[in-house]
């Protein structure tokens, strides 16, 4: 293939990238250079480090963080199950399965689940705990942020526990290493790519997550996600919608750097 | 590369077919082009029944869309590409719009069913003559609560809300002007203040509320109330009307500190492409008997005399959704702040939201 018809080829592949990629991030922002009223300003920026935002920000963290560290102790050993079962596939799809179903359809299930006269809590007052007051709670928000995310850490997991090749355990065994030691100076390590793929794929979306935070958690959860679709859709106020938007474009943008391969230093080490 | 290339074909050709199916189903039903009529309005805000009467009646298709908040609304009709017919806004919402040149006049000689709205609603400040509005529906914000879960206390004021019997109990809607707007009232302030003082006041005073707030939800409310929930909440007269339909052991209460009197008038968008459509519906919509059945079906209050007189005794002498001339007097519409001071209302809605326990 000449180098001419090569680039021929990458003519759709950049327009995509200029248009959907490049160009939203550009019209963020700009409009993030402009304050309610139209006037060029950079006060949008300053309002940013004001302390409602700062908590905000914080508490996005925080709930990512919980939401990502939840997912990965479940989808973990789950991987490693699924990779041990006779009809692996099928397993993953049944685990797929859910992420099919629309994610608000999903919420409004868990309303009738948790709620005062919901099924949980019939259960709950049967074996004698009592009611619960589980809806609105960060309990009841982490619990269906994780339910929600857990295919994303699960896959990638999975993937890397599938390429892994199974004779390395036996040999670690064989070399009288333990299980424990066995996992996590032969297994983890070299699953540790996947692991790292799937905190990329739940932390980012977890950052920015919206919906739920009024359908599961009564906004008692505010996110950062909250407040941009607050600023775009109500207060009409885009220019600190495309601020907090910039900002969290630069946050996930560190947070892949700094997650990415570094094999040149696990080589070295 | 042969099979990237059939893979290509295949998938236009799937594409095509789908599309080709779209206008085929779309036209066997009817809908082509110039003969449908697209309505954007308010979530759960009309009689299915009466759409499917007034296509058999017109002709035309109905295309119905529907909102949540009179700013997603604006926003969409404001970016254009859309095609939106009739559409339901709130006062403030009308000034707003008019104001950017988003609707178009109406004339009055094509409604004849104009002459049973009741004077009461015609001509308010927001639309003065009512040029491009037309009266749909009206009503308050209150508190809706369950006498059966407080020992029989009879909610009466703004302020019962702070009492610390309702720890926990209450829900509230997502909306910054109302959830400001009452605390405002709860202080004797007008809801539409803006007095840096007097919002500051009110934002502390509902910071304190905190520990009774269950949570501050959307349309969810209706049913989390009807399911008890919780034991109060602070929404829509009409939503209220609708969560006592289902569970009768509610009750409303407009508070006696004063709150919101709110209309939602039919407007015709300048996006709109077939404005005779959109006549012929809203004059359709204001005759009594229509009016009549949509404000049973929809439980807000109707600004149609003649179509009061045909509801029955117990909705119409209603005083909870009917209240009488003067009680209404003590009510106060939203006036357009502005985007700035909206904006203000916003920032403090969202301080509030982040009061944790």
């Amino acid at each position: 293939m000449s180098v001419k018809s090569r680039n021929l080829y990458l003519i759709p592949y950049a327009a995509w990238i200029v248009l959907f990629v490049v160009a939203p991030i550009a019209l963020i922002v700009y409009y993030s250079l402009f304050d309610i009223e139209g006037n060029f300003t950079f006060s949008n920026y300053s309002d940013f480090f004001t302390p409602v935002y700062m908590r905000m920000t914080l508490s996005s963290f925080w709930y990512a963080f919980l939401i990502t560290a939840f997912s990965l102790l479940i989808a973990y050993p789950a991987a490693y199950l699924l990779t041990r079962t006779k009809h692996k596939q099928l397993w993953l799809l049944l685990i797929i399965l859910p992420s099919w179903i629309n994610l608000l359809l999903k919420a409004y299930a868990f309303l009738g689940l948790f709620g005062t006269y919901g099924i949980v809590n019939a259960a709950l007052d049967t074996l004698g705990i009592g009611r619960q007051q589980i809806l609105f709670t960060d309990f009841s928000f982490v619990f269906v942020s994780v339910y929600i995310f857990i295919p994303f850490m699960i896959l990638p997991v999975f993937n890397a526990l599938e390429k892994m090749n199974p004779s390395l355990i036996d040999a670690s065994r064989d070399l009288g290493a333990s299980a424990w030691t066995t996992f996590q100076r032969v297994v983890f390590p070299l699953t540790v790519n996947g692991v790292k793929a799937g905190c990329q794929a739940v932390f980012i979306p977890a950052l920015s997550l919206f919906m739920i935070t009024r359908l599961i958690a009564g906004n008692r959860v505010i996110t950062l996600g909250t407040a941009i679709e607050q600023h775009f859709l109500v207060t009409q106020d885009w220019g600190m919608g495309a601020t907090i938007a910039v900002f969290l474009v630069v946050i996930m943008a560190l947070i892949m750097v700094l997650t990415g391969n570094r094999r040149k230093r696990e080589v070295s080490r | 590369m042969k099979q990237l290339v059939r893979m290509f074909v295949a998938v236009f050709v799937v594409a095509f077919a789908l599309m080709y199916g779209v206008h085929l189903l779309n036209s066997s039903e009817g809908y082509a082009g110039s003969n449908t009529l697209t309505i954007y309005n308010w979530g759960d805000y009309i009689d299915p029944d009466l759409i499917t009467e007034f296509e058999k009646e017109s002709g035309l298709k109905v295309i119905y869309q529907t909102f949540d908040s009179n700013e997603a609304m604006m926003t969409k009709i404001e970016q254009g590409g859309t095609t939106f017919d009739v559409s339901v806004p709130s006062e403030y919402a009308i000034s707003k719009m008019k104001e950017e040149n988003l609707l178009l006049p109406i004339d009055h000689s094509k409604l004849p069913n104009l002459a049973h709205i009741d004077e009461r609603f015609l001509n308010l400040s927001f639309d003065p003559d009512n040029e491009y509005s037309i009266p749909y529906f009206w009503g308050t914000v209150g508190i809706v609560y369950n006498p059966s879960m407080l020992d029989g206390w009879q909610i009466k004021s703004w302020n019962d809300l702070w009492d610390p019997r309702l720890r926990n109990q209450i829900l509230l809607v997502d909306g910054a002007r109302e959830v400001i707007g009452f605390g405002l009232n709860s202080l004797h302030y007008s809801l539409n203040d803006t007095e840096e003082a007097h919002l500051q006041e009110a934002k502390n005073k509902l910071s304190t509320l905190t520990p009774n707030v269950k949570a501050i939800v959307g349309d969810e409310i209706k049913m989390l109330l009807a399911n008890e929930e919780a034991a109060v909440g602070v929404v829509w007269s009409g939503d209220a009307s609708e969560i006592m339909g289902e569970n009768e052991n509610l009750d409303y209460v407009v508070p006696e500190e004063g709150s919101n009197l709110w209309f939602d008038n039919m407007v015709i968008p300048k996006t709109a492409r077939n404005i005779e459509g959109a006549y012929k519906f809203m004059n359709f919509m204001l005759d009594p008997e229509h009016a009549a059945q949509n404000a049973e079906y929809v439980g807000y209050s109707t600004p149609n005399k003649d179509a009061l007189a045909l509801l029955p005794e117990d909705i119409s002498g209603d005083e909870r959704f009917y209240p009488a001339p003067e009680l209404t007097e003590k009510l106060e519409v939203y006036r357009n702040l502005g985007k700035r001071m909206l904006a203000h209302y916003n920032e403090l809605f969202l301080e509030f939201k982040m009061h944790r326990k």
